[in-house]
C-alpha cells in the first residue's frame, strides 16, 4: 500500500507532469506566473481543490448518475473554488488582487476535471485524495519553477527580495523586461518541454511525417 | 458608439483572450492541428461567448450585486461570492441549450460544430470573459460587445495557430520539441505579434 499510495503522490511530478506531458491546465500556468510568490499561492491553490475535490466526488462515486455527473463535479469544483476565493480574499488579500479572474478559473482548470473524470470516478477516496494532490503539485511545480525563472531574471528579484541588483537601483543587473509580458511564459514552458523529453526521451512525440535524408552527391 | 468600437478593437487585437491573458489554452493547443476544425470551434466560441457574457451581466446586476434585491425588498443582500457558481450554472446551461437548439433546428451546423460544443463548457475563454466583465463594471451594450468581440478575438487566434501547425508539420523540429514543444514556442511569437497591436488607440 506504501509504495503505491507513494507512486500515486510522486508520478504525476516528473513522468506524468500535467503541464508537460498532459497538456492541461495551462491557462493559469502562464498568466500567473510573472512573480514567485503569486505562483506559489496559485500553486497551494490548486493543490487544495483538485485534492478535495477528487475525495469528495470519489466518496459519492456510486451516488452520481452518469448523465448528469459533469454537472455534479463543477458543482462540487465551484464551491471549493468559492472557499479559496474568500479565504483569499479574506487573509491575503493583495495577492488575490494580482491573481484576479485566476482564482475563479480553477473551476475551468482542467487538471481538477480531468483527475475527477479519469481518476476519482473509479477510485476510493483516500486514493483519489493522493492522486489529487500530486496532480496539484506536478502543476504547481512547474508553476513556481516558471515564476522562479520570470521573477529572477525578469526583474532581479525573489519574494519581492533583491537578488540580482538591478541597474535603475544602482546595481548591475540589466533586467530583461520581456520575461515580465506574456510571451516568455509560452517560450519558458516549451523549453522545460524539451529539457524535460530530452531527459526522458520516452515522452517525445511522434513525428507525423518523416523528412527524408538525402546523400549529397 | 465609439467607445463600443474601440472596447471591441481592444478586446479582439490588444487584450486578446487567447495571446494575452492565455484563456483557453487547453483546447487552443489541442483542437488546432488543422484550420477547418479550429475555425468550426472558433464559431462556436464566439456564439457561446456572444451569449453568456450578457446573460451573465445580467444576472449580475439584478440578483447578485449588492443592492440588486431591492425589487423584492432585500435591499441588503450582496450575493456577489455567489457569481462564479452562477457563471459556471449558465455557460453549461447555455451550451446545452445551443446545443438541442442547433440539433433541432440547423442539422448541417450541429455536424459541423456538435463535438465541440461540449467541450466548450470547460473552455477557460468563456468563464474567464464573464470573469472580466464583473471585473471590469461592463453595463449591458459593452457586455454584448465585449463578449462578442473577446469570442472573435479567441477564433482569430486559434484559426491563425492552425495555420501555422499545419505548415509546421513539414518542418525539421528537433526530436524533444516536437509536437508540444514546438507548439508553445510558436504560440509564443504569436503572442509577441499581438503585442504590437497594443500601441494602437482608436
Amino acid at each position: 500500500m506504501s509504495k503505491t499510495t507513494g507512486k500515486l503522490l510522486v508520478e504525476p511530478l516528473v513522468d506524468h507532469n500535467p503541464i508537460t506531458l498532459q497538456v492541461l491546465g495551462i491557462c493559469s500556468a502562464l498568466a500567473v506566473t510573472t512573480s514567485l510568490k503569486v505562483s506559489l499561492v496559485m500553486a497551494i491553490a490548486v493543490t487544495c481543490v483538485t485534492g478535495l475535490s477528487s475525495m469528495f466526488i470519489s466518496m459519492i462515486r456510486s451516488q452520481i448518475p452518469g448523465s448528469i455527473r459533469i454537472i455534479v463535479q463543477m458543482v462540487i469544483i465551484a464551491s471549493l473554488v468559492i472557499l479559496v476565493d474568500q479565504v483569499l480574499k479574506a487573509y491575503a488579500y493583495e495577492i488575490s488582487k494580482t491573481l484576479s479572474v485566476f482564482v475563479g478559473l480553477i473551476i475551468t482548470n482542467c487538471i481538477v476535471m480531468g483527475r475527477a473524470e479519469a481518476f476519482a470516478m473509479k477510485n476510493p477516496p483516500i486514493a483519489s485524495l493522493l492522486d489529487g494532490i500530486g496532480n496539484g503539485l506536478g502543476y504547481g511545480l512547474l508553476l513556481v519553477l516558471v515564476g522562479f525563472i520570470r521573477e529572477l531574471f525578469g526583474a532581479g528579484t525573489l519574494f519581492g527580495f533583491t537578488v540580482l541588483p538591478a541597474v535603475n537601483n544602482g546595481g548591475w543587473y540589466v533586467p530583461n523586461g520581456l520575461l515580465l509580458l506574456p510571451p516568455s511564459a509560452f517560450f519558458l514552458i516549451g523549453i522545460i518541454i524539451w529539457i524535460n523529453r530530452t531527459w526522458k526521451p520516452k515522452q517525445v512525440e511522434e513525428r507525423e511525417y518523416t523528412i527524408q535524408r538525402v546523400e549529397a552527391h | 458608439m465609439e467607445e463600443l468600437l474601440s472596447l471591441a478593437f481592444r478586446a479582439i487585437f490588444v487584450e486578446n483572450l487567447a495571446l494575452a491573458f492565455f484563456l483557453g489554452m487547453c483546447t487552443f493547443l489541442a483542437v488546432s492541428k488543422n484550420v477547418s476544425t479550429a475555425i468550426g470551434l472558433g464559431a462556436s466560441v464566439i456564439a457561446v461567448q456572444t451569449i453568456t457574457v450578457p446573460a451573465n451581466n445580467l444576472l449580475l446586476t439584478y440578483l447578485l450585486k449588492p443592492g440588486a434585491l431591492a425589487w423584492a425588498g432585500l435591499e441588503n443582500v450582496d450575493l456577489t461570492f455567489l457569481s462564479l457558481i452562477t457563471y459556471i450554472g449558465v455557460i453549461a446551461a447555455m451550451v446545452q441549450i445551443l446545443e438541442m437548439t442547433l440539433d433541432r433546428f440547423f442539422p448541417a451546423l450541429y455536424n459541423a460544430l456538435g463535438i465541440f460544443l461540449p467541450l466548450i463548457t470547460v473552455n477557460c475563454a468563456i468563464l474567464g470573459g464573464s470573469l472580466f466583465m464583473e471585473q471590469r463594471d461592463y453595463d449591458f451594450p459593452q457586455a454584448v460587445t465585449f463578449g462578442f468581440s473577446s469570442g472573435l478575438g479567441w477564433a482569430l487566434a486559434i484559426a491563425a495557430m492552425a495555420g501555422v501547425r499545419e505548415k509546421l508539420k513539414y518542418s525539421d523540429v528537433p526530436d524533444g520539441l516536437q509536437g508540444l514543444g514546438i507548439t508553445f514556442i510558436s504560440a509564443g511569437l504569436m503572442a509577441l505579434a499581438f503585442m504590437s497591436f497594443s500601441g494602437v488607440n482608436i
